[in-house]
Parts: structure tokens; C-alpha cells; sequence
């Protein structure tokens, strides 16, 4: 299965230098009690790359996303986001820095319609005070028009115009896991984090939303980070992997090295030849 | 209404003739209708402005707060304090006697009885508002009570004999007014980022916060709008009726929130329809005597069978399906 996807450009070079990356993580440790999730972890992600983070089942790569958005606090290391240091800053304030996320299922805003998912995202770069809203002044006014335009402008790349005013729950699920990618690109971030995009989609589906993914990064220039577990998708899109398995990292590199890398294929793609 | 080019004017034209239109409807109410009706009237005036306050926190940003009672007190004793000792030293004694120059008086109270409500709401909501469900439930229970209780023992404000000398100057005009501020105040609110930044929180807390939304901040601003509000009835309260705190019981914040569920969560015009129904009824009822409580909560059960999501669930009650027919089509977008 894996051969199947062979043959993709993949990127040789050697990782950038730290200097450049939009993204370090330096010996990255997150203990619950006893267990240890993440143990010194080094990642470095140069600007524009995307990237796969793969591994079994309780690796700790949502944990690891979990560390980058600020849901858990590393216990011990250092997360840098574009020479910022920003462990221990609360989740909001890492999403407003430019970092944004989707859930491995979607969590999206059931209640609410399509329209008002992507709105809310522009939470991040709205700025009217409380009390021009409660006015609805010139500025509140011109903002939440601004808003609106930029929410349809996604909600028509992402093909869901149709969907705009249904409720986020009514949609099937292919459409409410692009939902969510459109929302959190409506977050504007720069660097993006996708915690298994692909999972429930069937394979025509999963190109799909492929293709969407390339596109998205390519036009808004974003560093991706995606978590996946169907191999040929991350073999396919990604430039780099990085493989975890209990929590330390046991190979990095382009698709082509990790596919024959001894240790990937004894901890994640088989029991051994 | 988004794209509309904000004007001053028109607003400024606006707010006078809603005021100009309570102040023409207090006196008509006054003549047209007696006393007691008038009562009614103002009675479901001042719970739509708890109700319409309540459910920002409670059905728009999905918090269960059973403390509203509490912050209404807080309006009510200070604005009441404000009246009685503050007011005759600033405004002189002539102020105290009534007439058009006790206007400014009375909405001085009822700001500072808002803002001091407001003040409560930010103490009790900055620790409280990590707390989720039930916990959340229990400290603002908790607070309710503390608040009634010290009120309680406060010789200056009446004590348990109750607040006596505070000039009855609410009429139904600044009751209306009250309600209509209440309810844009929220309504634009709603049609900004910040009220779907409450909803968000409703909806999915984790997501919210993903998205850049701070949700603490958010739950404590939603708390602290709402205690202004409770305040302001509160003061508008107790500068109607006697003062005591009785008023302000347990059970009376069980009542708001009854109004919220039956109107539906979220749905601000549900609101006004909870209050103005769960006033009147009781009233209406009046002709079975004794019955009346229990026919009373049939009915609130049968309404919560048939329709749990209450009665606007969280639909909004509109004019639109009527302007629509003479106006053109709104523009793609509009809210």
C-alpha cells in the first residue's frame, strides 16, 4: 500500500536550520502523573513546509498539538513560534498569534449555522471595543461588514455556500470536517495544525480534501502540520515526516526515507519482515 | 442593517422617540387602565429586563447562573441608599419632592445601582467563571443568599423591617425605557463579533478558545453585562415598591430563569414573552383562588412536554416576514 504512493517529489534537503523555523519545539517533555506523553521532543518546522506527524495509536501526537496551542503546558523544554517563545501562554492568545487547529472529530459549533462557524473564527484580527458594538458605531459596523465578506469568501472556496445558513450539525460529515478547515483558516493563522483531516472520509473524499489542503497552503502561504493516519495520504502530501511512538520521536524525514526506515516499520507500518 | 451607514442623527432621533413613545404610553396606560393592571404592566416590564439579562449568561452563553436575584438586590439597596441619603445633599431637598427635575436623580440611581450590581457580578465572576454546571450553579446560589442575608442585617438600608423612605418615582415609562435599552443594548451585541463570542462558548468551549476567542474573559464580561441589568431593574424596583428584601429570595431568581426556559434559551424576544406571560398569568388565574398555583404549574408543565425547547425555542419573533412584503430584498448577508 505504502509503494503505491511512491514516487512524489519529496524534499531532500536536509532540515532547515533552527534559525529559520516557524515552529521549534526543544526538548519538549508533558508528563500526567507518571506517564510521560511527550518525552524530549525536537521539532523544527522551516516556514511553508508541509509537514506529517505520524504514529500508533497513544503516540502522543494530539498531545503534541495540544502543546502547541497551549491546551497543556510541557512540563519541562521550550515551544518557539516564529522567535516567540509561547509555552505556558493561554490557547487563545496562541491562536490570535497566528496558530490554528481542527480536532480529530470536528468540533465544530453545532447550533449555529455554517456562516456564523467561519464568523466566529474572525475573532482573532476583529479589534471594535465592547462598546462600539453595543452602539453599533461606524467602526463596528464596517468591521462586522469586513467579516461577513471575508466568512463568504471562504465558505465559496471551500465550495459550502450552499450550506451557509444551515445549522453546522446538519451537514454530512465530509462537508463539516471542510467546515472546519474553513474555519480555522478564517483564524488567518500561519501556521495550521490538522489532527487527522482525512479520518471518516472515504477515499475519493480524502483526494479531495487533499487537493483542497495543497491549495489552501499554497494560496495562503501557511506552514501545515498534519496528523494522519492513512499512510498513503501522508506519504503523498506531506514533504517531511516525523514518526512518534510512545511519545519519542524514532524517525524524521521525507516520505521516502521513512517508508524504509527499520524503526517506522517495526513500531507503525508492521511487525517486522 | 450592517451595511447601513451609521448616522448619528437617525439615532439620535430614535432613542427620543422611543422615549417620547413610554412616556406617551405610561400616560395613556395610566388614564386607559387601573391601577392595578398598570401594576401588571410594570411588574412584567422590570422581569423582561431580568429575563432578557439572564439570558445572555444563561441562553446565549450557556453558563447556569441562579443568582440573579442577588445582583437585583445590590441595584435595588444601592440605588435605594443612593435616593434616600445621597441625593437630597446633591440634588437639594427639592429634588427629593418629585416632577421633572427628579428625573436626573432617579436615572443617576439606577446607573449606580447597575454599575455597583456590575461590580458584584465582576467579584463573583472572575473566580467563578472556571467553574462549570453545577458548581457554577452553586456559587452564584451561593451568592444570592450572602447578599440577601447582609442586606438583611444592615440597619442603614431598613434591616429586616425593610427599606422605608425611598420616594416611589418608577413609572412605566422608565420601565419601558429600561426594557428597551436592555433589549438593543443585547441585540447589537448579538450582531457583533463579541455575541458570537458568547455563543461560541455555548456551543464548544475547547473550539472557542482554538479559534482565539478568550472564553473566561468572555463568560466574566457576559456576567458582569447581565449584573448591570439585574441592577438596574433592581433599582427600578425599588423605586417603586417597598423595599425588602424578600423581594429578592432564592425563589426569585428560580422564577427568571423559568422565564428564560419558557421563552426559549437565546431567544431574546422568547424573553419578553416569558416575563410578560409568567407575570400575567398568575393574575389571570386569579378567579380559582387557591387553585390557581397549582393550575399555575400544569401549565408550565404541559408547555415543558410539548415544547422543551420553549416557546421560541431560539427563534426570534419578527417584523421582517411583514416588512418583507412593501420592501425590496434585503441584501445578500444581512443578519
Amino acid at each position: 500500500m505504502e509503494a503505491a504512493a511512491a514516487g512524489r517529489d519529496s524534499m531532500r534537503a536536509p532540515p532547515a536550520p533552527a534559525v529559520s523555523a516557524i515552529l521549534a519545539l526543544r526538548g519538549v517533555t508533558c508528563m500526567f502523573g507518571g506517564l510521560k506523553a511527550v518525552s524530549d521532543l525536537d521539532l523544527d518546522l522551516p516556514p511553508g513546509i508541509l509537514a506529517g506527524l505520524i504514529g500508533p495509536n497513544g503516540a502522543g501526537k494530539t498531545t503534541v498539538f495540544n502543546l502547541i496551542t497551549g491546551v497543556y503546558t510541557p512540563t519541562e523544554g521550550e515551544i518557539v513560534f516564529e522567535g516567540k517563545p509561547i509555552q505556558g501562554r493561554p490557547t487563545s492568545a496562541i491562536a490570535r498569534g497566528g496558530v490554528a487547529r481542527t480536532f480529530q472529530s470536528p468540533r465544530l459549533f453545532a447550533e449555529l449555522t455554517c456562516l456564523d462557524n467561519v464568523r466566529i473564527a474572525c475573532h482573532t484580527h476583529a479589534d471594535a471595543r465592547l462598546l462600539d458594538s453595543v452602539l453599533a458605531t461606524q467602526r463596528s459596523v464596517d468591521e462586522e461588514a469586513d467579516i461577513l465578506q471575508r466568512s463568504d469568501a471562504l465558505l465559496e472556496t471551500f465550495a459550502l455556500s450552499q450550506y451557509r445558513d444551515s445549522l453546522a450539525r446538519s451537514l454530512p460529515y465530509g462537508q463539516q470536517r471542510r467546515l472546519e478547515i474553513a474555519r480555522a483558516l478564517a483564524a488567518e493563522p500561519r501556521l495550521l495544525l490538522l489532527d487527522e483531516p482525512a479520518a471518516g472520509l472515504n477515499p475519493q473524499e480524502t483526494e479531495t480534501l487533499m487537493d483542497l489542503i495543497r491549495q489552501a497552503q499554497e494560496f495562503y502561504e501557511l506552514t501545515v502540520l498534519l496528523i494522519e493516519h492513512d499512510m498513503k495520504v501522508v506519504m503523498g502530501i506531506c514533504q517531511r515526516i516525523t514518526v512518534l511512538d510512545y511519545g519519542v520521536k524514532i524517525a524524521e524525514g521525507d516520505p521516502d526515507r521513512i517508508r524504509r526506515d527499520p524503526a517506522v516499520i517495526e513500531a507503525y507500518l508492521g511487525e517486522g519482515p | 442593517m450592517s451595511q447601513r451607514k451609521f448616522s448619528l442623527w437617525r439615532r439620535v432621533l430614535w432613542t427620543a422617540g422611543a422615549l417620547l413613545a413610554a412616556w406617551a404610553l405610561d400616560r395613556i396606560a395610566a388614564k386607559a387602565v387601573n391601577p392595578y393592571i398598570y401594576r401588571i404592566l410594570v411588574l412584567c416590564g422590570l422581569n423582561a429586563i431580568l429575563a432578557l439579562s439572564l439570558n445572555l449568561v444563561n441562553g446565549i452563553t450557556g453558563q447556569f447562573s441562579i443568582g440573579h436575584a442577588g445582583f437585583m438586590a445590590v441595584g435595588a439597596y444601592t440605588s435605594a441608599a443612593f435616593t434616600v441619603y445621597a441625593v437630597p445633599k446633591l440634588f437639594g431637598v427639592d429634588a427629593a419632592e418629585g416632577g421633572l427635575g427628579a428625573a436626573f436623580p432617579l436615572l443617576c440611581a439606577i446607573l449606580l445601582g447597575g454599575a455597583c450590581s456590575a461590580v458584584a457580578g465582576f467579584l463573583v465572576g472572575l473566580p467563578s467563571m472556571r467553574l462549570r454546571g453545577d458548581y457554577l450553579a452553586i456559587v452564584t446560589l451561593g451568592f444570592g443568599e450572602i447578599i440577601r442575608v447582609v442586606i438583611l442585617n444592615v440597619e442603614a438600608v431598613g434591616g429586616a423591617r425593610g427599606f422605608a423612605g425611598v420616594p416611589h418615582r418608577t413609572n412605566l415609562a422608565w420601565v419601558l425605557g429600561g426594557v428597551l435599552g436592555t433589549f438593543v443594548v443585547i441585540r447589537h451585541l448579538m450582531r457583533s463579533y463579541h455575541g458570537r463570542a458568547f455563543l461560541a462558548i455555548r456551543e464548544d468551549e475547547i473550539a472557542a478558545e482554538s479559534l482565539g476567542v478568550p472564553t473566561t474573559r468572555y463568560k466574566v464580561m457576559a456576567f458582569v453585562i447581565a449584573a448591570f441589568f439585574a441592577g438596574a431593574a433592581g433599582a427600578l424596583f425599588a423605586h417603586y415598591t417597598y423595599l425588602h428584601t424578600n423581594s429578592f429570595t432564592f425563589m426569585k431568581s428560580i422564577e427568571v430563569i423559568v422565564m428564560v426556559v419558557l421563552g426559549g434559551m437565546g431567544s431574546l424576544t422568547g424573553s419578553l414573552l416569558g416575563a410578560t406571560i409568567l407575570t400575567a398569568l398568575p393574575e389571570a388565574l386569579r378567579f380559582a383562588s387557591s387553585d390557581r398555583l397549582i393550575i399555575y404549574s400544569i401549565l408550565l408543565i404541559i408547555l415543558m412536554i410539548v415544547r422543551p425547547q420553549g416557546i421560541l425555542g431560539r427563534g426570534e419573533l419578527s417584523l421582517r416576514g411583514l416588512t418583507r412584503l412593501w420592501r425590496r430584498p434585503r441584501p445578500a448577508g444581512t443578519p
